[in-house]
C-alpha cells in the first residue's frame, strides 16, 4: 500500500531531523546539522534493502516517488514565498555581498572539481 | 449572496488544497511558455521566477514579509513551500539515488562545504569593509550573512551585533539563495553542473537549501539529491565556525 513508503519516508525524515538537532546540541549551535542529510542516508539505505528484500513493493514505492514528483511544484511555492522585497531593499551591501558571494562559488566548481578529478559525463566544454 | 466573498472563504479555508490548484496553474502556464521557447529555457525555471515575481508582487503589495503568502488569501502557499514539505520532498528526491556516487563524494564534499563557508565569509567580510563597516563584529555578521540568511543572524545575535547590521546579514543572504535560483541554469555549463560530483561540490559551495534545491531543479531534478545531501550541513557547519573560528582569525587580522 502507498501509505507503506509515505510512512518509511515519513520515518527516515522524523529521524534524520531529530538527529540533526541532537548533533547541533553537541557541538553547541542553534541549528539542525545535516538533519536532511542523515533523513536522505536511511532512506537510501532501506529503501534498497526494501527492494532486495522484496517487502518494500511497488505499490508503497509509489507513495515515496510522489513526494519526488511533487517536489518542483513544492520548490515553486517555496520560491514564492521568499521575501524578494527585502532582499532588494537590504540596500547595496547586501544585494552586492549576496551576488559577489555567488559569483565566488561558482567559480570554485570548476576548480574543485579539478583538483578532485573531473568526472563529467559530457566533459566540461572550453 | 456575495459569491466573490463565499470564494475567498472556501480559498482561505482550504488553504492547502487551494495551493496546490495554484501552483498546478502557474506550472502549467510556465511550462507552456518554455514549449514556445522550443525547450531552450527549461519549464521549472521559468516557474521558479515566476515564482520568485509573485513573491515581490505579494510582498510589496501587504509590505509582508512572506513574500505571496504574505496575502492571506493565498496563506497556503505558505505551508505547501514551507520549510516541512521542502525537506519532506527534497529527502523523497533520495529515493534511486545511488549511493556508490555519494560514497566516492565524501571527501569532495567536506571540502566544498568548507571552502564555500571560507569563502562567502570573506566575501561578505571585505564587502562590509569596502562599506564603511569597519569594525570586527560587524564585518564578521556581514560575512555570514553572505553564509546563508540563518548563519547571518545567529552569528549577530552570538557576537551582539547592531541590529541594522543583523538586517543586512538576513538581506545577504535571501540575495544569495535567489541569485542561486535564477543564475543556475544558466551557468551549469561554464560550470559544469551534469553529474553528481559536481552537483555535490555545488551544494557545499553555496549551501543554501531553496537556492540550492531550486537551481538543481532547474538544471536537471536527477542531481537534486547530491546537492541537497551537502548543503543540509551547511548552515549548521557555518553556525559552528562564523562566530568561532572566523571571528577569531578576522579579529586577529583586523587588530
Amino acid at each position: 500500500m502507498a501509505i507503506y513508503g509515505v510512512a518509511l519516508l515519513a520515518a527516515c525524515y522524523i529521524v534524520g531531523i531529530f538527529l540533526g538537532d541532537i548533533f547541533g546540541a553537541l557541538v553547541g549551535v542553534k541549528a539542525n546539522v545535516g538533519g536532511v542529510g542523515f533523513a536522505m542516508l536511511f532512506l537510501i539505505l532501506l529503501t534498497n534493502k526494501g527492494i532486495d528484500a522484496g517487502w518494500l513493493d511497488k505499490k508503497s514505492q509509489s507513495g515515496i516517488s510522489f513526494w519526488s514528483a511533487m517536489y518542483i511544484p513544492i520548490v515553486v511555492a517555496m520560491s514564492s514565498i521568499q521575501n524578494v522585497v527585502a532582499a532588494l531593499r537590504g540596500g547595496p551591501l547586501a544585494i552586492g555581498g549576496g551576488l559577489v558571494g555567488v559569483a565566488v562559488a561558482f567559480a570554485f566548481i570548476p576548480i574543485i572539481n579539478k583538483i578532485f578529478g573531473n568526472k563529467s559525463k559530457q566533459g566540461v566544454k572550453p | 449572496m456575495n459569491l466573490l466573498d463565499m470564494f475567498t472563504k472556501v480559498a482561505t479555508k482550504n488553504g492547502l488544497v487551494f495551493a496546490f490548484l495554484l501552483i498546478g496553474v502557474i506550472t502549467l502556464i510556465t511550462y507552456k511558455i518554455s514549449a514556445m521557447t522550443k525547450g531552450k529555457v527549461h519549464g521549472s525555471a521559468i516557474a521558479i521566477f515566476a515564482g520568485l515575481v509573485l513573491a515581490y508582487i505579494g510582498g510589496a503589495t501587504t509590505g509582508g514579509s512572506k513574500g505571496l503568502a504574505s496575502i492571506p488569501l493565498f496563506a497556503g502557499v505558505g505551508l505547501m513551500g514551507g520549510g516541512m514539505f521542502r525537506d519532506f520532498a527534497i529527502v523523497s528526491t533520495a529515493f534511486g539515488a545511488d549511493l556508490r556516487e555519494i560514497k566516492k563524494c565524501g571527501i569532495v564534499g567536506v571540502f566544498s562545504l568548507l571552502m564555500g563557508i571560507i569563502s562567502s565569509f570573506i566575501v561578505g567580510c571585505v564587502m562590509a569593509y569596502m562599506f564603511g563597516y569597519k569594525d570586527t563584529v560587524s564585518m564578521v555578521t556581514v560575512g555570514a550573512g553572505v553564509c546563508t540568511f540563518v548563519v547571518g543572524p545567529v552569528t549577530g545575535a552570538a557576537l551582539g551585533a547592531a541590529s541594522d547590521v543583523i538586517a543586512i546579514s538576513i538581506a545577504a543572504g535571501v540575495v544569495k539563495s535567489v541569485a542561486v535560483m535564477i543564475v543556475t541554469p544558466f551557468v551549469k555549463n561554464i560550470v559544469g553542473l551534469d553529474n553528481p560530483q559536481s552537483a555535490m561540490i555545488f551544494g557545499g559551495l553555496m549551501g543554501t537549501s531553496s537556492g540550492t534545491a531550486a537551481g538543481l531543479a532547474a538544471v536537471d531534478p536527477k542531481l537534486v539529491p547530491y546537492g541537497a545531501m551537502t548543503a543540509t550541513f551547511y548552515t549548521g557547519l557555518g553556525c559552528l565556525l562564523c562566530p568561532s573560528i572566523l571571528y577569531l582569525a578576522t579579529k586577529a587580522i583586523m587588530g
